[in-house]
C-alpha cells in the first residue's frame, strides 16, 4: 500500500511556475505538500527555498514580509535570508545561529517554466529535466495558462492518457465522434520511463478548435502522438491536414499544421494539483486573433477537465476502500501511466524528518 | 487474425499493445518478438511485464477466452 507520505513520486522535477511568474515579488507555490519561495535575484536568477521563516514559521511570501535587495525579511521578526536560503540577519544579537538556514531547492528554467526538485538535492541532475523546447523556440507561438485542479494528480494523468474523452467531455471544442471511435496504438519504453500512445484518423470531423485557427473547412486527417514523460511532462503532438495529405518521405510536412499540447501535472498536495497548460503552434505565428482564440478555447477545455475531476475526487473520496474499476482498451495508455508512477512512488526515498531547514541544494548546472 | 500492419518486434526495453482495427482485442508484442492478442489492457499489460515468463518469441499469437472488460 502506498502511504501519504510517498503519495506522489519524489526525487524528481515538477513545474513550480512559468517563468513570467516569477519576478521581484516574493511568491510561493506549494508542490508535492511542500511550500516553496520563489523570487528573482537583482540579476535575474530564481530562486527557491523554503517559504517558512526559520524562526516562528511565518510564511515569508505573506506580507509584510518583503524583498530587500536581494534579502528577504520576515514580516514577523525581522530574519533575513540571502538567495541561498542563508539567515544573514536576526533582530537583536549580532550573533546568527548557525542552523538558521532556509531549505534551499535546485531550481533551473526550461522552455518557459520553471522547474523545482523535489528531493535529495545531492540527486538534482538538471539533465534529467524533460523537454519542451517548443514552448521557447523560434518557429512556434504559445498560448498558456494554469488552473487549481482539486483532485490528485493521477486523476490528470487518467485524463490526459486517455483522449477519448475529448467526444464525450469537450465536444463543440475539441471532440469529435471519431476521437472515441479510432483505435490507438500505446508504446512504453521502461527504461527510459516514456509512455506512447498515437491515435491517427484519417477521415475525421474538423472541430472549431482547429477549423477556426487553421482555417480548413473540410474533413481532416487528424493525428494525436501522445508522449508522457512521468511524473510532470506531457506533451500531445497534433497533426492536422486535409483528408489525404501526409508527411513526405523526407518527414517534411509543409501541408500540415502542427500543434504541441503541453501539460505540466504537477501536484500541490495528495488531493490537489496545479495544472499547467500549453498550446504551440506552427502556423498564423503572427495572428493575435488565433492567439486569443486558442487561448481561450483552451482553458475552456481545460476547465472542463477540472470541473469533471474535480466531481470525480470528491466522489471517489467517499468510495469505500477496495473500489474496482473496469478498465477497457481506452485505457491501455493510462494504465501503463499508473505502473510508471507507482514504480516511482516506489523508488522515492521516504521524506526526511522536518523540511531540511539547514540544508543547501547543489547549485545545479544548466546542460 | 486482423489485418493490422505489422511493425517490427518493438526495440530493448519497448513493449507494444495494439489496438487491432476492427475488433475489440488488443495485440502486445514485447521487445523479446513474442506476442499475445488478448481482451483487455490489463491482461495484456501483465503478460507483457510478465517477460520472460510465458514468453516465446516468434510464436503465433495466442487467443484468450473474450469478455466484455477487464476488472481490476
Amino acid at each position: 500500500m502506498v502511504s501519504a507520505m510517498t503519495e506522489f513520486p519524489r526525487e524528481q522535477w515538477y513545474v513550480a511556475a512559468y517563468g513570467r511568474e516569477i519576478g521581484r515579488e516574493l511568491f510561493s507555490r506549494t508542490v508535492c505538500g511542500e511550500s516553496i519561495l520563489f523570487w528573482r535575484t537583482g540579476a535575474g536568477e530564481v530562486t527557491a527555498t523554503s517559504d517558512r521563516c526559520v524562526h516562528r514559521r511565518f510564511p515569508l511570501a505573506e506580507p509584510p514580509s518583503r524583498l530587500v535587495g536581494d534579502r528577504v525579511v520576515c514580516g514577523y521578526h525581522g530574519f533575513s535570508y540571502g538567495a541561498d536560503g542563508r539567515c544573514v540577519a536576526v533582530p537583536g544579537q549580532t550573533r546568527v545561529p548557525r542552523t538558521a538556514r532556509l531549505r534551499s531547492y535546485p531550481v533551473l528554467e526550461r522552455d518557459s517554466f520553471v522547474w523545482v526538485w523535489i528531493g535529495d538535492p545531492e540527486r538534482a541532475d538538471a539533465a534529467a529535466i524533460p523537454r519542451a523546447r517548443c514552448l521557447d523556440a523560434p518557429g512556434y507561438t504559445v498560448v498558456s495558462g494554469m488552473e487549481p485542479l482539486e483532485a490528485g494528480y493521477q486523476l490528470l494523468v487518467d485524463n490526459l492518457l486517455d483522449l477519448s474523452h475529448e467526444t464525450y467531455l469537450h465536444g463543440g471544442y475539441i471532440g469529435t465522434p471519431e476521437v472515441a471511435d479510432t483505435p490507438i496504438t500505446t508504446e512504453v519504453d521502461d527504461e527510459a520511463g516514456v509512455v506512447y500512445v498515437s491515435r491517427r484518423m484519417a477521415d475525421a470531423e474538423c472541430p472549431p478548435f482547429y477549423a477556426r485557427s487553421t482555417g480548413l473547412s473540410g474533413r481532416i486527417t487528424r493525428w494525436q502522438d501522445i508522449e508522457y514523460r512521468p511524473p510532470c511532462l506531457y506533451q500531445l503532438h497534433s497533426r492536422i491536414a486535409p483528408v489525404g495529405v501526409l508527411p513526405n518521405a523526407d518527414l517534411s510536412d509543409p501541408a500540415a499544421f502542427h500543434v504541441e499540447v503541453v501539460y505540466a501535472i504537477t501536484p500541490e498536495t495528495g488531493h490537489s494539483t496545479h495544472d499547467f497548460w500549453a498550446v504551440a503552434r506552427d502556423f498564423a505565428l503572427d495572428d493575435a486573433g488565433v492567439s486569443e482564440f486558442l487561448a481561450e478555447q483552451n482553458r475552456i477545455v481545460v476547465l472542463q477537465d477540472v470541473a469533471a475531476l474535480n466531481v470525480l475526487q470528491r466522489v471517489l473520496d467517499t468510495e469505500p476502500a477496495g473500489y474496482q474499476e473496469l478498465s477497457i482498451n481506452i485505457d491501455t495508455g493510462g494504465l501503463a501511466a499508473r505502473r510508471l508512477l507507482a514504480r516511482l512512488v516506489e523508488r522515492s526515498e521516504p521524506r526526511g524528518t522536518g523540511d531540511g531547514a539547514g540544508r543547501a541544494a547543489t547549485p545545479v548546472t544548466a546542460r | 487474425m486482423s489485418a493490422a500492419p505489422r511493425r517490427p518486434a518493438p526495440a530493448a526495453g519497448l513493449l507494444r499493445v495494439v489496438w487491432l482495427p476492427g475488433s475489440d482485442r488488443l495485440r502486445g508484442c514485447c521487445h523479446c518478438g513474442a506476442e499475445l492478442v488478448a481482451d483487455g489492457p490489463v491482461q495484456v499489460w501483465e503478460w507483457l511485464l510478465a517477460h520472460p515468463v510465458g514468453h516465446r518469441a516468434a510464436v503465433p499469437a495466442t487467443a484468450v477466452p473474450t469478455t466484455a472488460g477487464t476488472v481490476r
